[in-house]
């Protein structure tokens, strides 16, 4: 990067997180476990693991809308508080959350109206959102009149609004068809690169998470723990494109995914509580 | 929240039915058989009346009760207007106070603990049997005794709905106004408010019958004359079943209409309703 003198920033820095829910009588989950994370700025990771291993706890925690049990976690080396309050971030939920009784763009115009925006801004960066995420026809809809996966589309849009230089995606992709999902991929690697923004990227999907990370953070669960971490080397974003798929190393790095997903520990292993 | 309040709840009307029909035949379809079932019913009514000859002060005849309707229109309207108005007024009234306590309950915990129990209260006690004390209280000339009553009636409903609309929001929209480091006020103004008003217009279609039905039996404990109520007790000890009659099914006019009116605007404003 340019700033090769000073001592670099991380966009995200998640040390020793842990986090533990309390369950009724006692019984208590851990959902994550000393969890030690790392995000460069402009850089794009993908958090991937089955079902309940924490992923979504931990993007919480770096969002602030939860508080970890133990550890720290710096955003732009501010505290992760301190990173919301500044509106450092664009986050796009597992589920939609778009408000009923407004518009597609009423939707995305909901953060610029809330940090006041003028209606003319708003209404030029609302359409130039829709654009992107191909609902130009349908800009006055409202969500219960919206597929799944339009919807979704929506909620990335609004996520993009503010132009953050940190994204955190929660399966964004999860109610995209194939066709649209590797559309909106592309689109994702075009905007990022383009913004140079970080993103943390949460993902079921191996090739997607191949196609469009830096690098892959594969996590177990129970207690949810990071077991590896891979660097995919397919070089720079602006330079991925619909051809990369077909490439000898994006396989390579798929194949490399499945096995740590799948890997040598037997998921769902008991009885290996340090703490 | 309490026993009695649980009766008083209910989910705003579904949404999409309304929309879901093409208009016309979805209207015959629906309009059609209870027109169909009210005809009918109408003629067995005056079948059996006719052919048993029963004495008009145990049940007149809807023919007769049709035409003491018709020749008394303008006694009804007038009635209907006096008790309609008072009806309203406890309305708006019950309707602004279950709104703002509810708010307030919903931002003040100690408030609602304060609250709960004297609204539960208030739900059990028959509001009715507050009339004649409250007519004592506003003296025989004036409407104020009615109006409150009905006001009271309307508040309990209003009140819980609110409350319950007001805790609807959904966690993914409190999250999102968190990320947004947005301020209580707006985080209240654009997401907890229009949650919450279908839910407010749930608890209006409520008590709207019961504003009317409270307004109504409230004049039966005295207090001035020309309203539905008393129409109703004055033909009925004057020996005029008729027109007792008559003024019954003004009433039940007058009712119907607050309650389609409420219903209206209930549909209108849930269109957009969360899908809890
Ligand atoms: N608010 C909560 N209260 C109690 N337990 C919770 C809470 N949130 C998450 N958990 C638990 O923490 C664990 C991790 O949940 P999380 O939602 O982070 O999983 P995930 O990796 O996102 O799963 P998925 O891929 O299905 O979305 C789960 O076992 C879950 O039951
Ligand atoms: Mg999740």
């Amino acid at each position: 990067m340019t700033t090769a003198a000073r001592p670099v920033q991380h966009a995200v820095e998640v040390t020793e997180v842990s986090r533990v829910f309390a369950g009724r009588k006692g019984a208590s989950v851990t959902a994550l476990d000393a969890v030690s994370l790392t995000v460069a700025p402009g850089e794009f990771v993908s958090l991937i693991g089955p079902s309940g291993c924490g992923k979504s706890t931990l993007l919480r925690l770096i969002a602030d809308l939860d508080t970890p049990t133990s550890g720290s976690i710096e955003v732009f080396g501010k505290t992760a508080s301190q990173a919301r309050i500044d509106q450092d971030y664009g986050i796009a939920f597992q589920q939609a959350g778009l408000l009923p009784w407004r518009t597609v763009t009423g939707n995305i115009e909901l953060p610029l109206e809330l940090h006041g925006a003028g209606k003319a801004a708003r209404r030029e960066r609302a359409a130039e959102l829709i654009e992107l995420v191909g609902l130009t026809d349908f800009a006055g809809h409202y969500p219960d009149q919206l597929s799944g996966g339009m919807q979704q589309r929506v909620a990335i849009a609004r996520s993009l609004a503010e132009s953050p230089s940190l994204l955190l995606m929660d399966e964004p992709f999860g109610a995209l068809d194939e066709m649209t999902r590797e559309r909106m991929q592309n689109e994702l690697v075009r905007i990022c690169a383009e913004t140079s923004a970080a993103v943390v990227f949460v993902t079921h999907s191996i090739p997607e998470a191949v196609f469009l990370s830096n690098r892959v953070v594969v996590m177990s669960p129970r207690p949810g723990r990071i077991r590896d971490v891979l660097g995919v080397n397919l070089g720079r974003m602006s330079d991925r494109g619909e051809n990369l798929r077909e490439d000898a190393e994006f396989f390579h790095s798929v194949s490399r995914v499945r096995e740590l997903l799948h890997g040598d520990t037997p998921t769902g292993a008991r009885g290996v509580e340090t703490r | 929240m309490s026993a009695g309040a649980g009766v008083r709840e209910a989910a705003p009307a579904p949404a999409g039915s309304a929309r879901a029909n093409p208009a016309g035949s979805g209207l015959a379809r629906t309009v059609l058989p209870p027109v169909l079932l009210g005809v009918l019913a109408i003629l067995l009514w005056q079948g059996f009346v006719t052919v048993l000859a029963i004495k008009p002060f145990i049940l007149p005849g809807p023919f007769a009760i049709g035409e003491q309707f018709v020749a008394n229109l303008q006694n009804v309207v007038s009635g209907s207007v006096v008790t309609g108005r008072n009806a309203l007024i406890g309305l708006v009234i019950g309707a602004i106070v279950g709104v703002l306590l509810a708010i307030l309950s919903a931002l003040v915990r100690i408030f609602d603990g304060m609250a709960a129990p004297v609204v539960a209260a208030v739900a059990v006690v028959p509001i009715v049997a507050l009339a004649p004390v409250l007519c004592t209280m506003f003296g025989a000339n004036a409407e104020t005794a009615r109006q409150l009553v009905a006001a009271l009636a309307v508040f309990v409903p209003v009140y819980f709905n609110t409350l319950k609309g007001l805790r609807m929001v959904r966690p993914v929209h409190r999250d999102l106004m968190r990320s947004y480091a947005a301020s209580a006020w707006q985080a209240t103004k654009t997401v907890t408010l229009p949650t919450a008003v279908p839910f407010v217009f749930t608890g209006l279609r409520i008590a709207s019958s019961l504003a009317v039905i409270s307004a109504l039996i409230a004049e039966y404990f005295g207090g001035p004359v020309g309203g539905l109520g008393k129409s109703i007790t004055s033909a009925a000890s004057s020996s005029n079943y008729g027109l007792a009659w008559a003024y019954v099914l003004g009433s039940i006019i007058l009712g119907l209409l607050f309650y389609c009116a409420a219903l209206g605007l209930e549909k209108l404003v849930s269109r957009r309703a969360p899908t809890a």
